[in-house]
């Protein structure tokens, strides 16, 4: 069961209702130690995808999906999240540019290529409380699963799960990047609301998976 | 030359008032702002930052200084969308927004290259501009430095718009000069003695050939300015 453009368009669909219904949630998370603004932030962007996916041309493949999503988050995000999940997003379509079918392999290096995009902008490493302790362990996990065999659903279910463990991860962390960072020890107890829609972003793409 | 400076602020307000104030200092300059979000809140907006880099580069290249965080990943990240012959012209230098703004401005209006407008820019993160102040003495045998002490006669001391027309005249000058030890070029350097009125002022260069460097200098000071 390979996955094709039908997916892609179900991932963003999903991610956008997830991303709506967790609003208030990453608010809040974000309210703890940031700005506050990456609910709004990032709810705004991908509902902006939405009339995107529309027109797109019938002959697109999940790339091109993909690619819609990246420069619309980078164009209507207005926050940090946009050139992140934008640059993410915008590896993660050139990583599989050109193909109608991702098969598992293809899906790992998919979600390398958009977390290596994260760490790109974002010049973070893992452990400093971010997003790439949500993406890190996600590709690791994506990368075991597909090395044993595992077919693309169970790649994503690995990925997913891995990333929310990581974002729980994040709590007992001292933030080294971004707005959080100036909270030192104070930052520690809360999660990392970037970490935090990672995950929710990758379980969307297994629940578009079905 | 004139190199182009682009303003990226979380907020459009903050952005203007920086062109503004810069503007001042820097006739002929093109300084862009790129503040707030696309409907005007606060953020950064990826197509008023690309608009912007395209409206500020005229060949000669562009300067980005960002204020937070997230308005230097959307400046890189319009960077990256750039081609490679654009991007190449454009430099983001880390430096504050304000003061790195009117160092930068100051620079591009004496119409020195991009790297030397990113330099001054960075004097406002206190490290020296273009080169080292000079200290080293030159060769005795070639009728060696050159010194002259002036006294400073405008009202209000050497305020922004002095200190500005000094420094590109400076930046003009072949041989380095110093003023009461610190580089003649820098703005924040200049600015950051707080010189008053009846302050002594002492131009100098270790390079032999810099004496009209120093005596055009001191007559721009002696002249008060063109203020009374």
């Amino acid at each position: 069961m390979t996955l094709g453009t039908d997916w892609a368009v179900a991932w963003v669909r999903r991610a956008a209702e997830v991303i709506a219904e967790h609003r208030v949630e990453l608010i809040t998370l974000d309210r703890e130690i940031g700005d506050g603004d990456h609910g709004e932030n990032l709810d705004r962007g991908f509902t902006a995808v939405l009339p995107k996916l529309d027109a797109l041309p019938g002959d697109s493949t999940p790339g091109d999906v993909l690619k819609v999503v990246a420069t619309t988050l980078i164009s209507t995000v207005g926050g940090a999240s946009g050139p992140l999940f934008g640059t993410a997003y915008l590896k993660a379509s050139g990583a599989i540019a050109g193909r109608a079918e991702i098969d598992a392999t293809g899906l790992v290096e998919l979600l390398t290529a958009a977390r290596d995009g994260v760490v790109l902008r974002g010049k973070a490493e893992a452990g400093d409380k971010t997003m790439i302790d949500a993406w890190t362990p996600a590709v690791d996990a994506a990368a075991a699963a597909a090395e044993s065999g595992s077919d693309e659903r169970e790649v994503l279910e690995a990925a997913a799960a891995a990333a929310e463990a990581g974002a729980v991860a994040t709590e007992s962390l001292v933030a080294h990047k971004g707005r959080a960072s100036y909270l030192g020890e104070r930052a520690v107890g809360h999660r990392d609301p970037g970490a935090q829609s990672s995950a929710l972003i990758l379980r969307a793409a297994v629940e578009a998976a079905r | 030359m004139t190199v182009g400076i682009l303003i990226v602020s979380h907020s459009e307000k903050i952005a203007e008032g920086v062109v503004d104030l810069a503007g001042q200092m820097a006739s002929g300059v093109t300084i862009t702002p790129a503040g707030g979000t696309d409907d005007g809140r606060i953020g950064t907006s990826f197509d008023r930052v690309t608009a912007g880099l395209a409206a500020t580069d005229s060949g000669d290249g562009v300067v980005v200084l960002c204020d937070l965080g997230s308005a230097v990943l959307t400046a890189e990240t319009a960077l990256d969308f750039l081609d490679d012959e654009a991007r190449a012209r454009v430099e983001i230098v880390d430096a504050p927004l304000v003061e790195g703004a009117v160092a930068a401005a100051v620079a591009a209006a004496s119409g020195s290259a991009r790297a030397d407008v990113a330099a001054a820019a960075r004097t406002a993160n206190g490290e020296t501009a273009v080169a080292d102040a000079p200290t080293s003495p030159a060769d005795a045998t070639t009728s060696g430095p050159y010194e002259r002490s002036v006294v400073l006669v405008n009202r209000d001391g050497l305020h922004a718009r002095p200190a500005a027309e000094f420094v590109k005249l400076a930046s003009r000058q072949d041989a380095p000069v110093t003023v009461n030890g610190k580089d003649a070029r820098s703005l924040l350097a200049i600015m950051g003695l707080g010189l008053t009125a009846g302050s002594t002022v002492t131009l100098s260069t270790p390079d032999p050939a810099g004496r009209p460097a120093v005596d055009a200098l001191a007559e721009l000071i002696e002249s008060g300015f063109g203020e009374t």
